[in-house]
């Protein structure tokens, strides 16, 4: 299997990449790492070291991501403009290079008042595309000052864009100002309208924002309909409607039926023209990503190890 | 002089657009609606909040000023309707409180870091072919 940025760049591509959100880690050493990723390391092609999620404070995105490029999983570095002015989001780049980490993800970021320290400062120094365009500077060989870094780090540069929140139509115009800064795919936000996904995926190609970056929507696996409506109260610009979260509650067996829903909307999204993959979000914290990638066809792609000393 | 000129800037801009003297203004090419008034200063286009009624992330009694900005773009002369999608750099924190009129004429407020160059960025795509 190859680099993300070498499935990117595949012209005849043989199967769907796929992403995943590493659960936050807090504590508990690397060991904890290890424990989140042995569930997806198995089926996925790079993993998201996020940065402090829902905008809570958790063990940093350089630090996640070098333990899992050390665990044999390829990261994908995180940046959010809500916490770190242009000083700090370029030495993350740089620094994480240094570790051999080359794959960034770019992102405006939820706001603080969305996270357990609504007090804090919020930065917003750069907003997702000023920072994709000034990665994409630091992949040429400079920082935004225009001062040298040789080599270049060769970054491949992800962005996210939320199909689901309004102005829908304008969505994939700052998908195309996203990718003209430099990016290079778009891990879309989970979108529980499947027709907003649908025509965000039909606009993309008319106007050419397919190819030009690759399509990941994202799939959360949750346990039931608590879930949904959580996400739907208290996750910026996610609406799950009231119909779906009813359904899912009222089923026979709702923990199934969330999985279900789940393996349908990923069907819908691989469908969809452009979509080059799915980024994979699990809430349910069981076997739900290898049955997911079971029952979607989708192989294997490395065998886990029980030694902890040995890279999964 | 200077003093005046941001003095007569912000009273008028202050009411109609609730102006935060930024120093950098691009009203025309924001369908004429201050991002600085975005809670997460934005220049971009909306972030991926915004609610199901168009309400913002932060500050749910207001519409997003994005959906604002993006609707009255539209019914703007064409030449600043398409400067709506263009890439606006980082804002230059130097500048603020300083008048955007004085910065116009003097072309102060263009001025962007070496590294922000159309052309530092433009190689990109060839490198991230050889990415990885």
């Amino acid at each position: 299997m190859g680099t993300l940025a070498e499935l990117i760049n595949d012209p005849s591509p043989a199967r769907p990449i796929v992403t995943a959100e590493l659960p936050v880690v807090d504590g508990g050493g690397l060991d904890a790492v290890r424990t989140r990723l042995a569930r997806i390391a198995p089926y996925v092609d790079a993993v998201n070291a996020t940065d402090n999620a829902a905008a809570h404070a958790h063990a940093s995105n350089v630090a996640i991501a070098i333990a899992l490029r050390q665990a044999g999983t390829e990261p994908i570095l995180q940046l959010v403009c809500r916490d770190k002015n242009r000083l700090a989001l370029q030495a993350d780049i740089a620094g994480a290079a240094l570790h051999g980490i080359t794959t960034v993800c770019c992102l405006t970021g939820d706001d603080v008042t969305a996270g357990d320290e609504p007090e804090a400062r919020r930065v917003f120094d750069m907003d997702a595309p000023q920072l994709i365009r000034t990665a994409a500077t630091m992949a040429n060989g400079r920082y935004l000052s225009g001062r040298a870094i040789s080599p270049a780090p060769p970054l491949l540069i992800g962005a996210v864009e939320n199909p689901a929140a309004p102005p829908f139509a304008y969505r994939v115009r700052r998908g195309l100002k996203k990718a003209a800064a430099g990016a290079r795919f778009l891990q879309l936000q989970i979108c529980y309208h499947p027709e907003r996904l649908a025509a965000f995926t039909d606009l993309a190609a008319r106007t050419g924002l397919t190819p030009k970056v690759a399509l990941l929507p994202t799939v959360c696996l949750v346990k039931g309909a608590r879930a949904l409506r959580f996400m739907d109260a208290n996750v910026p610009g996610i609406s799950v409607p009231a119909g779906l979260i009813e359904q899912i509650e009222t089923a026979p067996d709702p923990r199934e039926a969330a999985y279900q829903l789940a393996l349908e909307q990923a069907r819908h999204a691989l469908a969809l023209p452009g979509v080059r993959g799915l980024h994979l979000a699990d809430f349910r914290h069981d076997d739900s990503v290898a049955r997911l990638c079971a029952d979607l066809g989708l192989p294997m792609l490395r065998q886990v190890s029980d030694d902890p000393a040995v890279a999964v | 002089m200077a003093k005046l000129i941001n003095t007569i800037e912000h009273a008028l801009k202050k009411p109609v657009w609730d102006c935060r003297m930024c120093g950098q203004c691009v009203l025309h090419a924001t369908g004429m609606t201050c991002p600085m008034t975005c809670p997460k200063t934005l220049r971009n286009g909306p972030c991926g909040g915004v609610r199901e009624d168009g309400a913002c992330e932060v500050r749910p009694d207001m519409t997003c000023v994005w959906l604002k900005a993006q609707a009255r773009s539209e019914k703007l002369p064409r030449v600043w309707r398409e400067e709506f999608d263009e890439l606006r750099p980082p804002v230059d924190n130097q500048l603020h409180g300083t008048s955007s009129w004085v910065n116009l004429l003097t072309g102060r407020d263009k001025r962007t870091p070496d590294g922000w160059s159309a052309e530092t960025a433009a190689a990109h795509g060839g490198r991230s072919e050889a990415a990885g």
